[in-house]
């Protein structure tokens, strides 16, 4: 379970990104959304150790983590898909798998894990990890590795983003799955209705604050009703796409 | 051989027994053992020292092994060897020279390699120097390898080069050229430390109609050491040919690079990359988020990036 308390983050150059978050993550499935620019990557990395608050504390099972570095806490339970996957020249699909498992992982284990993201494990293990895997591709493999971590904590930041034709009932099993194995929490950045739909609470995060932190049912209107007042012609654009 | 040359031995050629098919191992500047087959013969160079070593037409699937140890202090070893590949073999080339150093006196191999390569025949040769040395020793490792290739009417070769650790100064040297059809490959890999000097100089003439070659090099740079990498591809008929330098930037190293292109025809087609960078944070940030320290991201990426 990770508690946040007064956390805030602020750039060297004084904008504040996060003002004062205070929130507890304890359900399974906890969806952070918000307007692009409203913190919520920035929230992620504060969680996976990457950026240091500036101001206050972090709470992982009942422990204060704020000074652990990003090894420690990865060790510790929490794992972390990037937005954006990194590229490696000359590292294996099969060598950041083995990593992410913790062990040497063979072609069984490979399959296995691959498979759960629509790939096919002798197509990709001794693929290197670089550009010459689509993005999408790559994407599904940042979601395997996490998958294959399956800590107490998995942060997914836009997972959907770019997976292409691999459908959203796949990606949103996927979660189910490491829930049901692990018994842990997951926290996904996303926008997608689709993940939003599975959420057993959203957070919506605004202006770098905690606008909303409640159940999908509670969250979910007040969001859609907030675009009431955006640009008619802009909105009804969005309905026709 | 002592546990040193057994050592250096496995370094350089993967070797803990002799191997199988023909050797000539070379210790301190003479040959300490030897095997021919009835396809490849190895004969010891009169005029100079060295060795040739000859394979016979379709010879398939045989191999030659030809690793070289230094390891006495001041020793400065100089060396001709030349292959003649016949036509339509196929082999594996295994080459290498390790120097371990005990003394205050620099210790040396230079070897210059030759091939002749016959029509339609396939070799893979590997080659991998490696130096290492006692605790107290001043003197320095020194390598100095020449490669040239001649590529006969649709031979193809692959080179797997490397210079990993242990070698102080080095320039290393590779020349080819092409006839019709014919096909190189070069994959080098170059990590210098410390105050370590590594030049390299690829020059390869696409002479035939339709000769490809493709040389990719991979280095790492660390500490106070320079680097120096040179490649020049001259398109001088319908061809194909593409180099690429990448190199990793560390401490207070320096990289240079200098990819040439020369095009003699509209009908060249020539591409050449060169990256320097150091290590992108992001790479380390996500190996860490998968429980690695940051010293053991940096292995890793160091290890896979050269491999």
């Amino acid at each position: 379970m990770l508690e946040l308390q007064n956390i805030s983050y602020e750039t060297e150059d004084g904008k504040l990104i996060l003002d004062n978050i205070n929130a507890k993550i304890e359900d399974h499935f906890v969806v952070i959304t918000g307007p692009n620019g409203s913190g919520k990557s920035t929230l992620a990395k504060v969680i996976a150790g990457i950026l240091k608050p500036t101001q206050g504390k972090i709470l992982f099972n009942g422990e204060d983590i704020t000074d652990w570095t990003i090894t420690e806490r990865a060790n510790g339970g929490i794992s972390y898909a990037f937005q954006q996957p990194v590229r490696f020249k000359g590292l294996t699909v099969k060598d950041l798998m083995s990593l992410a498992a913790g062990k040497e992982a063979g072609i069984n284990d490979l399959c296995d894990l691959l498979s759960e993201v629509g790939l096919c494990a002798k197509d990709y293990i001794d693929r290197d990890l670089d550009g010459s895997l689509s993005g999408g591709e790559l994407k599904r493999i940042e979601i395997a590795m996490a998958f294959a971590r399956n800590s107490d904590l998995t942060l997914f930041d836009e997972p959907e983003a770019g997976i292409d034709l691999w459908s959203f009932q796949k990606l949103i099993r996927v979660f189910e799955k490491m829930v049901a194995i692990n018994d842990g929490n997951i926290l996904i950045i996303s926008h997608q209705e689709r993940i939003l739909d599975i959420a057993d609470k959203v957070l919506y995060l605004k202006d770098g604050q905690v606008a909303k932190y409640d159940t999908k049912d509670k969250v979910l209107p007040e969001i859609m009703g907030a675009s009431a007042g955006a640009c008619k012609v802009l909105t009804e654009k969005m309905k026709e796409d | 051989m002592g546990t040193i040359e057994q050592n250096i031995l496995k370094e350089v050629a993967g070797l803990d027994a002799l191997p199988v098919g023909a050797y000539n191992i070379r210790t301190n500047g003479a040959s300490s053992a030897r095997n021919t087959t009835a396809n490849i013969d190895i004969i010891t160079k009169e005029d100079k020292p060295g060795i040739d070593i000859k394979i016979k037409p379709g010879t398939k699937n045989e191999s030659v092994h030809i690793p070289v140890v230094v390891s006495q202090a001041g020793l400065k070893d100089m060396v001709y060897n030349d292959f003649f590949v016949g036509e339509g073999a196929d082999v594996t080339i295994v080459a290498g020279c390790g120097i371990h150093s005990c003394g205050d006196a620099d210790s040396g191999h230079d070897g210059i390699h030759t091939f002749f390569v016959g029509r339609d025949a396939k070799v893979r040769y590997i080659e991998k120097h490696y130096g290492e040395g006692d605790a107290d020793a001043t003197g320095k490792r020194l390598m100095n390898p020449t490669t040239i290739v001649h590529l006969e009417k649709g031979a193809q070769m692959v080179m797997e080069t490397s210079q990993i650790s242990g070698i102080d100064d080095t320039l290393r040297v590779t020349e080819a050229d092409l006839a019709d059809g014919a096909k190189l490959e070069i994959h080098d890999s170059i990590m210098t430390t410390g105050e370590q000097n590594a030049d390299a100089v690829f020059t390869a003439d696409l002479n035939g109609e339709d000769c490809s070659c493709n040389i990719v090099s991979r280095t790492v740079a660390k500490g106070h050491s320079k680097q120096h990498y040179t490649s020049t591809l001259n398109g001088n008929n319908r061809c194909a040919g593409h180099t690429e330098c990448d190199s990793i930037i560390m401490d207070n190293a320096y990289v240079l690079a200098t990819p040439q292109l020369s095009a003699a025809t509209t009908e060249a087609s020539l591409i050449h990359e060169a990256a320097i960078g150091k290590i992108a944070g992001e790479q380390l940030i996500k190996l860490m988020t998968l429980g690695l320290t940051e010293e053991e991201a940096e292995e890793q990426i160091i290890s896979g990036f050269l491999k």
